[in-house]
């Protein structure tokens, strides 16, 4: 069993096609799996469908994708700072399925863990619930959300061990587990590969079934918005 | 003078209590953290932990550590992280005692709208809706009116809703007003505000 591949284009070979749906990892830029998107904006591949919190920034992360017109449509949460995101959602030529953050979340949970569907009282009442059954549960209105099945799920982790037994760093790991989980194939990309027995098994946060191919790369963890304090308020 | 930004923040942070768990939104909400004093309070950042600490030094700065803003913060000795799922699963399972959000309109019933303008502004609604249907108390803080002067106070939100009858208390420049049945109740008035003058901003209903 090898899970770790040579680079971000070997490890997603023989995975893309057009029109699929691809899950994948990080909040904002935090957490993106930066060289898995280059590799899928170098492969062509188009009419994507892709479930991330967000899309990047412009030019940056998912939005390399929204540039190149590779994305039919994103299932979000939150298109704010993204100028062409909501251009292209504006003008017809992307498709968005909103979804609010939190049922994006369990969405992939549920779908990773073969749940198809669950019921939530989020978007009761909401553009969200328009067309989704509403069911009763000690006299309050829940709305049924199904689980997401990705064809692919792209990930970012900071470190795995070679069978995919990873740990995440801080809040890089927001979308991760989840949306590794929910793919057919996750192909996870890491700062550091380490040797089984290296990583403390207690302190797993995702589990090596869950991650089918690993590469390990240079990361450039572009911050969005950098916000510090003086240290004369000390 | 009506409250300043500051001044909305300091009020709203005397909502809170020792050994709450609670959740900020971006804009005048992430001011609140600097008005909690001596209170132990827990912040909860809902990309994934709790005991959000301030912002760091200059040089400092950590690419995987962000808050819900995406602006940098920092770690306290009480910090948790956790995965998306498990951070919405305390939202959602009303872990969480208070939300302080910003809206673009409350309405007298409690209805709140704060993700977009159609056909001008998509913000997206990030967590905002699942924060307003699973945690304990919905705080709003903003502005009593917007910048053409028209009340965000309304009998009836205009644009896309966030959640409906959600809203427990609204602190603005002007005041505090709480949802009660049948409208708004006024429970404080801003410094050198009259309540003819919060009257006058106020779309919605005002009761007794």
């Amino acid at each position: 069993m090898n899970k770790v591949y040579g680079s971000a284009a070997e490890a997603l070979d023989g995975l893309l096609r057009d029109d699929m749906l691809i899950a994948a990892g990080g909040f904002g830029l935090c957490g993106i799996p930066e060289l898995l998107i280059d590799a899928i904006v170098e492969s062509g591949v188009k009419d994507l469908t892709i479930a991330s919190n967000n899309c990047g920034v412009d030019g940056f992360g998912l939005g390399k994708l929204l540039d190149t017109k590779q994305i039919k449509k994103m299932m979000s949460s939150y298109v704010g700072e993204n100028a062409e995101f909501m251009r292209q959602y504006l003008s017809g030529e992307l498709e968005l399925e909103f979804n609010p953050q939190g049922t994006l979340a369990e969405r992939m949970r549920a779908g990773g863990c073969g749940i198809p569907g669950f019921y939530t009282k989020t978007g009761v009442g909401t553009q969200i619930a328009e067309g989704k059954e509403v069911k009763q549960f000690g006299g309050e209105d829940y709305i049924l959300e199904e689980g997401i099945f990705a064809d692919v799920s792209i990930v970012k982790a900071w470190k795995a061990d070679t069978t995919g037994n990873c740990v995440f760093r801080k809040t890089a790991r927001n979308f991760n587990p989840p949306a590794a989980m929910c793919g057919k194939v996750c192909v996870m990309e890491v700062e550091e590969i380490v040797e089984p027995g290296e990583l403390d098994p207690d302190h797993i946060h995702l589990p090596g079934i869950f991650v089918h191919r690993i590469v390990k790369g240079e990361h450039e963890k572009r911050i969005e918005k950098v916000t510090t304090r003086s240290r004369e308020d000390a | 003078m009506p409250w300043d930004r500051n001044q909305m923040a300091a009020r709203a942070a005397e909502e809170l209590e020792d050994g709450m768990y609670v959740n900020l939104g971006i804009g005048i909400p992430t001011l609140v953290a600097n008005y909690v004093g001596d209170k132990d309070i827990t912040l909860q950042s809902e990309n994934g932990m709790l005991g959000m600490g301030p912002f760091p030094y200059e040089g400092e700065e950590d690419p995987d550590l962000i808050n819900a803003g995406k602006q940098t913060i920092t770690e306290l000795p009480k910090t948790a992280y956790f995965d998306s799922a498990m951070s919405f699963g305390m939202i959602r399972g009303g872990k969480i005692a208070a939300a302080i959000l910003g809206a673009m309109e409350v309405a007298e019933n409690g209805d709140l709208a704060n993700w977009m303008i159609p056909g001008k502004l998509v913000k997206g609604m990030g967590g905002a809706m699942d924060l307003v249907a699973g945690v304990g108390r919905v705080i709003v803080v903003m502005d009593h009116t917007n910048k053409h002067g028209d009340s965000k106070v309304l009998k009836e939100c205009t644009l896309p809703l966030t959640g409906t009858g959600v809203v427990d208390r609204i602190i603005t420049n002007f005041g505090v007003l709480d949802v009660v049945e049948g409208g708004l109740k006024i429970v404080e008035l801003a410094d050198g505000v009259t309540e003819d003058e919060l009257r006058a901003a106020t779309e919605a209903t005002i009761v007794n």
